[in-house]
């Protein structure tokens, strides 16, 4: 069977809808598994206390928030290079879930930030790229949306995502880059972890479960843009009855 | 027409319709030395306050000031019908694109730099911070308009247009305007600004090289 047959909305449409509740429930069996581990099995932090507990979910949405960003801008080079129809419809069905991660990353940010350093905010590299990268998403957003031909929307925002991408390394390494309040990161694939093997543990079920929720979202969102897209062919009529 | 006829005709055109019209370049001018006399006006007129927060006030204004001129970079073209020509002709439209980045640049980035040393005054900046915040100036404007004539070639004919530019800028600003702001700090505060410097440099060559086939490309998706 030829795999570029899902290249084509129609195609693509079922296969989507037939994945959404696998990922989505992966995403919830996961989700409970890594805040059991996260919020019961994980010891207390002999520094920080309990308040550290909240890297359970602040890790991986900020892990998803700069990721996500990264397979749009994928998608972006399909769109422009190969024409690809889906790809843009990818790039846009992901970016919402890419602009929410990265909001929950800054307010769980501030919400650990405010026990931890005494203030809800501080003007850090780490931080303030984060906020650039969610504008980035409503940028991208707002000019998808605000063009009224759907595909030169696409190619508009795929050229503003491979000009945004350059931004994404500008945040990883913005921690070398500027010693600042934030703390070091403390998971590199060089060094042992600095952490117990639990809270690790409890941290990559979190992602993974984020990973999950972020692909249901998407396949599932993908679905009402085909359908929007495609309204006026005869295969979108026949579904609709 | 050679390679450098086709910038060269570009750029003597946009300069000959921008004489045509001066108040399109001196409003922008007019709006980057109005928004910087409103911050002493806002915290207040010590020197000492001034000479702090001036280097970031003449950075933001004159970002602002940039992307105020980026809707008309190519909405005139667009609306004539000239740009569709320019896309039919033939000639390489990155080159035609960069004769019109180096005009927009001597409309209206050179004349923020002409106007800054007075600004530098009004605000007090540390003796010797000019040439510094000058040479920032002439290396980070360029970025500014580069980065932005991408943004205006994307947002072209959208009704949100304008704001859309706004939004779609500001944070691609964020490096040039924490490296140009910046290398006058870190001369005030005693520490060499050449890395600042050295960092616009290099950003400036990379946009210089992206910035008119990206802005090209961004045309052709919003003509075709």
């Amino acid at each position: 069977m030829n795999p570029f047959r899902f290249a084509a909305p129609q195609a693509f449409y079922p296969l989507a809808g037939a994945m959404v509740p696998w990922f989505g429930g992966a995403a919830a069996l996961l989700a409970v598994v890594g805040l059991v581990i996260g919020f019961v099995l994980a010891p207390t932090d002999f520094q920080q206390g309990e308040v550290y507990r909240i890297i359970f979910i602040h890790v991986p949405s900020a892990w998803m928030a700069m990721f996500i960003y990264l397979v749009m801008a994928g998608y972006a080079l399909l769109t422009l290079v190969m024409r690809a129809r889906l790809s843009g419809m990818m790039a846009r069905a992901l970016a919402p879930t890419g602009a929410l991660m990265a909001a929950i990353s800054l307010w769980t940010g501030a919400v650990w930030g405010k026990p931890t350093w005494g203030t809800w905010w501080v003007w850090d590299a780490r931080l303030t790229s984060t906020l650039i990268l969610l504008f980035l998403y409503l940028g991208y957003v707002a000019l998808v949306t605000a063009i009224e031909d759907p595909q030169r929307g696409d190619r508009a925002g795929a050229l503003l995502l491979l000009v945004g991408v350059v931004n994404i390394p500008v945040i990883y390494f913005s921690v070398r880059w500027w010693n600042t309040l934030h703390q070091g990161a403390s998971v590199s694939l060089t060094a042992a972890p600095t952490m117990a093997a639990t809270m690790l543990a409890g941290m990559l079920v979190m992602s993974l479960a984020a990973w999950m929720y972020t692909i249901a979202a998407a396949l599932h969102r993908v679905r009402s843009i085909i359908l929007e897209r495609e309204r006026h062919t005869r295969w979108v009529r026949a579904l609709a009855g | 027409m050679s390679e450098l006829g086709t910038l060269g005709w570009a750029l003597a055109r946009d300069l000959k319709l921008a004489l045509r019209r001066p108040g399109d370049g001196l409003n922008v001018l007019g709006f980057f030395v109005l928004s910087c006399s409103m911050f002493p006006l806002a915290v207040g007129p010590q020197r000492e306050w001034l000479a702090r927060i001036g280097p970031g006030v003449i950075w933001v204004a004159a970002l602002l000031a940039v992307m105020l001129a980026l809707p008309r970079l190519f909405e005139h073209d667009h609306a004539d019908g000239t740009l569709d020509a320019m896309v039919a002709s033939g000639r390489s439209l990155p080159l035609l694109v960069a004769g019109k980045l180096v005009a927009a640049w001597l409309v209206t980035g050179l004349p923020l730099i002409v106007v800054s040393p007075l600004l530098a005054l009004a605000f007090s900046l540390p003796d010797g911070m000019l040439p510094v915040l000058l040479a920032a100036l002439l290396l980070g404007t360029p970025v500014l308009l580069g980065i932005g004539a991408v943004a205006a070639a994307l947002t072209l004919g959208v009704k949100a247009g304008p704001t859309l530019v706004a939004l779609l800028c500001l944070p691609l600003y964020v490096p040039v305007l924490v490296f140009g702001a910046g290398a006058v700090e870190a001369g005030a505060a005693g520490l060499s600004p050449y890395p600042h410097l050295a960092l616009l440099a290099a950003g400036m060559l990379a946009v210089a090289l992206a910035a008119p086939p990206l802005a090209a490309q961004a045309l052709r998706i919003s003509v075709e």
